[in-house]
């Protein structure tokens, strides 16, 4: 459904396209054998090919090829056998050569679409026009001295893939669904490890405005995004901006624009006047990028499953909801930590898959997906392992502890770091099953509020709960609530 | 006592191997010509210490019997090339004081080899210019002077300081590199014989790059022989070139049979120009006849698109300048003059550190890749060239190899082409076209001028066959018999 700005003079359409930047997953630079290491000390991690020293050349680093032809396999995209590096010139102190070898006119990656799932439950393509390979540039530190800029060239030459979108968001949410999705699947892809905080991952907005039915309107385009929720702030404030300007009878220039997070507003960088002429035209360094169908064919074979197929395999296969699917298949490590917690719990019960499955899914993504959340932390640095999540699950299923008690043992196993039939164990928190025991203890809480029991039995329907509660208390909990519901039922309607 | 700077350096090599003289009395010889030639301006440094240290090594080699052909063998390399902890600045201020911390693969093939390095060659900024006077460090004089005349004459360029070096017997052999004829054009003006290899034969790996698709390394030298010994040791594949081609370095000297019976040579008839002074056509058509005397057959061909050449070689080698000239910026090694903000300091250190010539071509190719300009300047000059390595494609159905004038003239007074940029260009006339095809080609000495100036042909052969290239231009070497040598004026009065 599109969503229209409310104009004064009425409706608004947004257009949005996105360019990701994701860098790549390699060991070494795009032309260098450079590490790509994060975090190490500022230029320890150049060669001479990195500082552009004279005479020096670059050389194709085919693990950065195949990671490409991986990511474009996992947005179902062309793969181009040829394509053809371009110099883009310009200067800058942080770009050693003088200009960035990148692909212009004939991309690696070519067109395909990205199914995403929006809130109210529909989904939507929107198209990738391209993705193609370019080296990153080194980084400016305005910090480190009062009147000089410091320069590392670290990430000078690291891949980057930068993937195009087609102009088919309308707005902020299908804009940051679409994001979310990209860094999912390159997750996934294991091409890009989607960590903002450290710059592998950040998107450059194009946002304009038209009225509905007409012509794209003229766009402006905001430099190096680096969060979902930034993108989102991003193309809200810009179309709001836009359609002020367009209703005061102004004009939109076509520009770069930077995005301050301090204040969620974007401010112009430079217009279309001074716009760089970046002068691309083929590196005479590199001859063109060719590889056969068999070579794309043969890494084909060796991609890991990903969100969208894993996500109809939950629900086709493990009949678990669509809901805790697609929560589950959002990252990786969470539908990981589901798989294997569901396959040791298998194991553990011997019982199959498909019945287990949907008690798991509400187990990850309910108890243990918000103790996480109120820890702080992910699934990859979780307090509760695979085992211990598994072995919690087990005592549920074979009626060792009910589930009220599973969530009591759960925050013992967060704050005592101890294993669930430990804590089971040395808190006494074995369900009584015992019908005997259970049947002694109601009858003395019916004999000690007779006058409850008359009120029940006159009609009082709702009264039946302060039954169970109060043998619940009794036993702490322990009674296993079927067996309570059963004797009570039988012993006050009987 | 033989003087060793007069030997050829196929004689110097089997001089060592027989052990009639060490490699250490063979470099001192050399430095001592260095020392006394110093007016030609022929280096920018002298790497003395050094170069007595890789003799001693070379004689280690030939007593061990690991000599090659060019152990021992003194020789000068254009400051083009990278070499390791020892100036490399092409020439060019902006450059100032750079040594770089590698070794390009083409001397590190050499110095594997055996051989000495006596010093950086002056040159042409970054190799732009054909008469070696856009050096920073200021010209080189050719050792040659037309006859009865005082005044000084260029050596050609880029590779002035190499040939001049050669020619006034300071080095036996010296490197060159070839963007558009900076080795043929300057063998041919100094009596030497310069050899263009194909493109990728040789390592562009640790060479200054003018223009990366048209830089070729190659051999300066006084005899045919002399240049199939070297490129084998500078030749090879190197997978830090991506455009190096991966084929088996041949045996060149063994291609020297001096049989010629029964080859097909062409002579493109549009290799003639306006104002080419009759001394080239007639050498050419006895060049031809020499030729015919060997036993080839001459076979008149058309490479239609040879008038395209130049002006096509002058969009593309500079668009490719324009881009490898920017990381010369101030921020990270050479020349930096401190401005006011980064912009400031760019337009400070690039107007300070390059020259006029180097200034025009990055002008003109930032204004041929220009948004607008691009279609009709670069793309236009890429199909053009298409289309000439198509005219010799062509040609190569019908013959084995070619044969043309070096040059339109012999080598000019100093300074009477300099104010010309035009007039300055058109002695790459000959020279472009294989440029542009990336094909091998040789400038073997033929004649005299009527100045008593030194006269070259060419010879241009099939990709990756200079064995063809080098067994023609021996025929043509043996047949001309050039021995004359410049009467020397310079150094000791």
């Amino acid at each position: 459904m599109t969503k229209y700005i409310q104009g004064a003079t009425g409706d608004w359409e947004i257009v949005v396209g996105l360019e990701v930047h994701a860098q790549v997953i390699s060991e070494s630079k795009l032309f260098s054998g450079a590490s790509t290491k994060y975090g190490a000390e500022p230029n320890s991690q150049v060669s001479f090919v990195c500082s552009a020293m004279p005479g020096m050349l670059p050389v194709i680093n085919e693990e950065c090829v195949r990671q490409a032809i991986r990511t474009g396999l996992a947005m179902g995209c062309q793969i181009n056998l040829r394509s053809v590096f371009d110099r883009k010139n310009y200067f800058y102190a942080d770009l050693p050569q003088g200009y960035q070898i990148s692909q212009f006119k004939d991309p690696i990656v070519g067109e395909g679409e990205i199914v995403v799932d929006l809130e109210d439950g529909s989904t939507k393509a929107i198209g990738v026009e391209r993705l193609h390979l370019e080296q990153d540039a080194g980084k400016s530190m305005h910090d480190q001295h009062p009147d000089m800029t410091y320069v590392d060239l670290n990430r000078s030459g690291v891949a980057l893939m930068e993937i195009v979108s087609k102009p088919d968001m309308r707005s902020a949410e299908e804009a940051g669904a679409y994001f979310r999705k990209i860094r999912s699947i390159v997750r996934y892809a294991g091409t890009c490890d989607g960590n903002m905080d450290q710059g592998s991952m950040r998107a450059d907005v194009n946002v304009s405005v038209r009225r509905p039915g007409e012509e794209l309107g003229t766009r402006t385009e905001t430099k190096n995004v680096n969060s979902i929720r930034f993108v989102m702030q991003v193309i809200e404030h810009e179309a709001n901006r836009q359609v002020g300007i367009l209703e005061d009878g102004g004009t939109i220039d076509q520009e770069t624009r930077l995005f301050d997070p301090s204040t969620g507003t974007t401010r112009s960088m430079r217009s279309k006047e001074e716009a760089h002429d970046y002068r691309y035209f083929p590196d005479p360094d590199l001859l063109p990028l060719e590889f056969t169908q068999t070579f794309v064919d043969g890494l084909a074979l060796h991609m890991p499953e990903m969100p969208d197929t894993k996500k109809a395999r939950f629900m086709e296969d493990l009949h678990i909801s669509d809901y805790n699917a697609a929560v589950l298949v959002a990252e990786k490590e969470n539908a990981d930590y589901f798989e294997a917690v569901l396959e040791a719990l298998c194991a553990k019960t011997s019982k199959p898959a498909k019945d287990l499955a949907t008690q798991v899914s509400n187990w990850v993504t309910g108890d243990f997906f918000g103790a996480l959340k109120k820890l702080g932390k992910t699934v990859s640095d979780s307090p509760v392992s695979v085992t211990d999540g598994a072995e919690l699950l087990a005592l549920q299923v074979d009626g060792t502890i009910s589930g009220r008690i599973a969530k009591d043992v759960f925050e013992l196993m967060l704050s005592e770091g101890k294993s669930p039939e430990v804590i089971v164990e040395e808190k006494g928190l074995k369900q009584v099953s015992d019908t005997g025991a259970i049947e002694a203890m109601i009858d003395e809480i019916l004999s000690g509020n007779a006058d409850k029991v008359e009120e029940y039995r006159g009609g009082k329907d709702k009264l039946f709960g302060f039954f169970v509660g109060q043998v619940m208390k009794k036993t702490q909990g322990k009674a296993n609530p079927q067996v309570v519901n059963q004797l009570l039922r039988a012993k006050l309607d009987g | 006592m033989t003087d060793f700077t007069k030997l050829a350096l196929s004689e110097a090599r089997d001089g060592l191997k027989k052990g009639d003289f060490s490699a250490r009395e063979l470099t001192e010889a050399h430095l001592k010509a260095m020392q006394d030639a110093a007016e030609l301006n022929c280096f920018i440094v002298e790497t003395e210490d050094q170069a007595r240290d890789m003799a001693d090594k070379a004689d280690h080699m030939i007593k061990a019997g690991t000599a090659t052909g060019m152990t021992g063998i003194p020789v000068a390399i254009k400051d083009l090339f990278c070499t390791k902890g020892v100036h490399s600045c092409s020439s060019s201020h902006i450059l100032n004081g750079f040594k770089p911390g590698y070794e390009s693969t083409v001397t590190a093939n050499l110095w594997k080899d055996g051989a000495v390095m006596l010093g950086k060659t002056n040159m042409d900024e970054f190799a732009m210019g054909s008469s070696n006077e856009t050096s920073y460090y200021g010209p080189v004089k050719n050792p040659w002077r037309a006859e009865g005349e005082e005044k000084d004459y260029v050596p050609g360029g880029s590779s002035g300081g190499s040939v001049a070096a050669v020619a006034a017997d300071i080095a036996l052999a010296a490197t060159g590199t070839d963007t558009g004829g900076s080795i043929r054009q300057p063998a041919s003006f100094t009596g030497l014989v310069g050899l263009k290899p194909t493109y990728g034969r040789c390592s562009r790996w640790g060479m200054i790059a003018f223009a990366s698709s048209l830089d070729q390394a190659g051999p300066v030298t006084k005899t045919v022989r002399d240049a199939a010994i070297m490129l084998e040791s500078m030749a090879g594949y190197d997978a830090k070139d991506s455009t190096a081609v991966d084929v088996p370095v041949p045996n060149y000297e063994a291609s020297l049979t001096g049989d010629i019976r029964g080859m097909k040579i062409g002579i493109p008839n549009e290799y003639r120009m306006d104002g080419m002074s009759d001394e080239i056509e007639t050498l050419w058509q006895q060049g031809i006849q020499w030729l015919k005397d060997a036993g080839a057959e001459i076979v008149d061909i058309s490479l239609p698109h040879t008038k395209y050449a130049l002006p096509t070689y002058y969009i593309v080698a500079p668009a490719e300048a324009s881009s490898n000239l920017a990381r010369y910026d101030g921020v990270k090694y050479g020349l930096r003059v401190e401005g006011d903000s980064l912009d400031d300091m760019y337009k400070n250190t690039r107007a300070e550190g390059f020259g006029a010539e180097v200034k025009r071509r990055i002008l003109i190719g930032t204004y041929v890749l220009s948004a607008g300009y691009y279609d009709a300047y670069y793309l236009k000059a890429q199909r053009i060239r298409t289309l000439i390595a198509q005219d010799f494609a062509r040609a190569y159905e019908k013959v084995d190899a070619i044969l043309t004038p070096t040059a339109p003239s012999a080598a000019f007074a100093m300074g009477e082409k300099s104010d010309d940029p035009i007039a300055m260009y058109l002695n790459d006339v000959f020279t472009v076209p294989a440029s542009l095809a990336g094909l091998p080609a040789i400038s073997v000495p033929a004649g005299l001028s009527t100045e008593k100036l030194p006269l070259g042909l060419q010879v241009i052969g099939k990709a990756f066959d200079e064995e063809t290239v080098l067994k023609v231009g021996a025929v043509v070497e043996e047949a001309a018999a050039f021995s004359a040598k410049p009467k020397i004026w310079w150094g000791v009065k």
